[in-house]
């Protein structure tokens, strides 16, 4: 019992280093790692929002601005938490400080949820920063906020568990800039940020429910407007499904000692 | 307890390298333990096993008791390791990589504070705190991956070549350092390509080559192998032809200078007497080659000789 009290502390102490780290590191370079996104979005809003947004009119009864708030909010929140997992882990590989945790007694979980809660920290700061804005461009009452946390939440370990496999398997600084250009921005994109599905034509609409970013956007939308193309039990059921997968693949590399150890 | 039991100990790469092919080698608790051998011997692979940075293709590794496959975590606390190769987040304030190493271990922040500074000053970096790791110079790098690897106090300490690229002042002032954690209980085992600092440091030695333990004993019985010793005499005037001195092999180098090579039966009190009957005086003299070297090439060439020979 004595043992397990004692583990339990040491594990703790460990992921608080890991996750201190990682928001040191991110809050550091604040102007690398936050700031863009909220300058990004700003001229989404103003662009989208004001220029054209006027010409579009409503989409599933809100104004075209409110409409994207949540997907713009939730694509912020993806790339940063994606981001910030996969450019930490890879730089610890590369330049080998990896070692200093891969010989130490820290296990395996504790690693990966140290680097993960970090992924997540970002990703929430950036969004919270990005939804600030939302809210002073757009009239927006949010519908339902402990929905909406709990699938930020979720949304960002999610992509951050996704950083931290292509980090694993990457072998230079590309390997980890393909996923991010050629995966994650077209899946955000096409995962219903700037639409609703029922705008497609049936067999496009059926290929976007193989999507999972339109889970994550649509579960994301109903917290802050009310509104969802997708019902929200199923939205989270994919959500938790990718989780898990997620995890246990993670485990089962990093016991493996896949890209870290020779 | 022995600190460390490695058995049947072999690592293939990918490659199909054989890198380790059935290492034995039992390591005594409180021993300070060379670990020789010719680059791509296996040492660092040896290492890397038993720190937990390299999967090994099979046999066992016990440290202080604690199996590596079953009990990873109490092997790890057991552990100090300090790499061939820096390996540090370059951005990081000193301290602060200190502190985080200490937090991997489980070390609570007040304590960690503690040792970070003990650490620091054990190895005169304490003053370089704030300093960020890029700013510091090579030899100040090699101090503070010792500082790191003591911060949980291991009682085990590898250090693979921790001496490589600095200047000789602060490699004497890091081995009266080691001598004194030895001391004070610290088992340590060294990799190194300075024999000297084998010969001068180690209690016990193994080298290994191609994978294998060629030669494992204490220092002291190893030198007592070697049947020759070899000498090199600053003479005070020249000496124009070679006197003949029964039981040494003299050889001239220049007109000031001798290479006498003598047997273990002789001393180098009857050379000198020798040398006076002949009339030659000795201003000072030097071994030719450091003495644990020549018996580390020695070995070495004879397994590559036998190697070659089944082949």
């Amino acid at each position: 019992m004595k043992r397990l009290m004692n583990n339990g502390q040491r594990y703790w102490i460990t992921f608080a280093t890991i996750l201190t780290k990682e928001i040191l590191r991110f809050t550091r370079i604040w102007v690398q790692t936050i700031l863009p996104s909220v300058v990004t979005t700003t001229l989404y809003f103003v662009i989208f929002g004001h220029l054209i947004g006027d010409r579009i009119g409503e989409m599933n009864g809100f104004a075209y601005l409110d409409f994207i708030v949540p997907g713009l909010v939730l694509m912020s929140l993806i790339t940063n938490a994606y981001s910030n997992v996969v450019s930490s882990f890879y730089s610890s590989k590369f330049s080998r400080y990896i070692e200093e945790l891969l010989i130490s007694p820290a296990p395996n979980w504790i690693i990966l949820a140290g680097y993960v809660t970090g992924g997540v920290a970002r990703g929430l700061v950036v969004g919270s920063s990005v939804l600030i804005v939302a809210l002073i461009f757009t009239d927006i009452h949010i519908a339902h906020p402990g929905i909406m946390l709990l699938i930020c939440i979720m949304t960002a370990t999610l992509f951050s568990l996704g950083g931290f496999i292509n980090a694993i398997y990457a072998n230079s600084f590309d390997d980890i800039s393909i996923v991010p250009i050629f995966v994650l921005t077209p899946l955000t994109y096409l995962g219903g940020v700037f639409y609703s599905i029922d705008l497609l034509a049936p067999i496009w609409q059926t290929l976007s429910l193989a999507n999972p970013v339109l889970y994550m956007v649509n579960a994301f939308r109903y917290g802050l407007l009310g509104v969802s193309d997708i019902p929200l039990n199923i939205a989270f059921g994919m959500i938790s499904i990718f989780i898990i997968a997620l995890t246990a693949l993670s485990l089962n590399l990093l016991r493996r000692g896949v890209g870290i150890k020779t | 307890m022995p600190a460390l039991i490695a058995t049947q100990l072999t690592k293939i790469y990918k490659t199909g390298f054989h890198a380790l092919k059935g290492i034995d080698l039992t390591v005594n608790e409180g021993d300070f333990f060379a670990l020789l051998g010719p680059n791509g011997a296996g040492k660092s692979t040896f290492i890397g096993i038993i720190s937990s940075l390299v999967n090994k293709t099979s046999g066992q590794v016990r440290v202080f008791g604690h199996d590596l496959d079953r009990d990873p975590e109490s092997v790890k606390s057991c552990i100090g390791l300090v790499p061939q190769e820096f390996n540090f987040n370059l951005f990081l304030p000193v301290i602060e990589v200190v502190l985080n190493q200490a937090g991997y271990y489980g070390i609570p922040r007040r304590e960690a504070k503690i040792r970070a500074e003990r650490s620091l000053r054990q190895l005169d970096l304490w003053d370089r705190r704030d300093s960020e790791m890029r700013t510091l110079s090579g030899g100040l790098k090699r101090r503070l991956m010792i500082a790191r690897a003591l911060v949980h106090q291991p009682r085990l300490l590898i250090l693979d070549e921790p001496t490589a690229g600095v200047d000789i002042e602060i490699r004497r002032s890091m081995w009266t350092f080691l001598r004194e954690l030895n001391h004070e209980g610290t088992t340590i085992i060294l990799t190194t390509h300075y024999l000297e600092e084998a010969e001068s440091l180690c209690r016990n030695v193994a080298i290994i080559s191609e994978g294998q333990i060629a030669e494992r004993r204490s220092v002291a019985d190893l030198l007592n192998t070697l049947h020759t010793e070899t000498f090199v005499l600053n003479l005070r005037g020249r000496v124009s032809e070679l006197p003949e001195l029964g039981g040494f092999v003299l050889q001239q180098l220049d007109d000031c200078t001798l290479e006498v090579e003598m047997n273990r039966d002789h001393t180098i009190n009857g050379l000198f007497d020798a040398l006076s009957r002949n009339g030659i005086e000795v201003i000072s003299l030097r071994n030719k080659q450091n003495r644990l070297e020549r018996l580390f090439l020695e070995l070495v060439d004879r397994r590559t000789d036998a190697a070659g020979a089944k082949e």
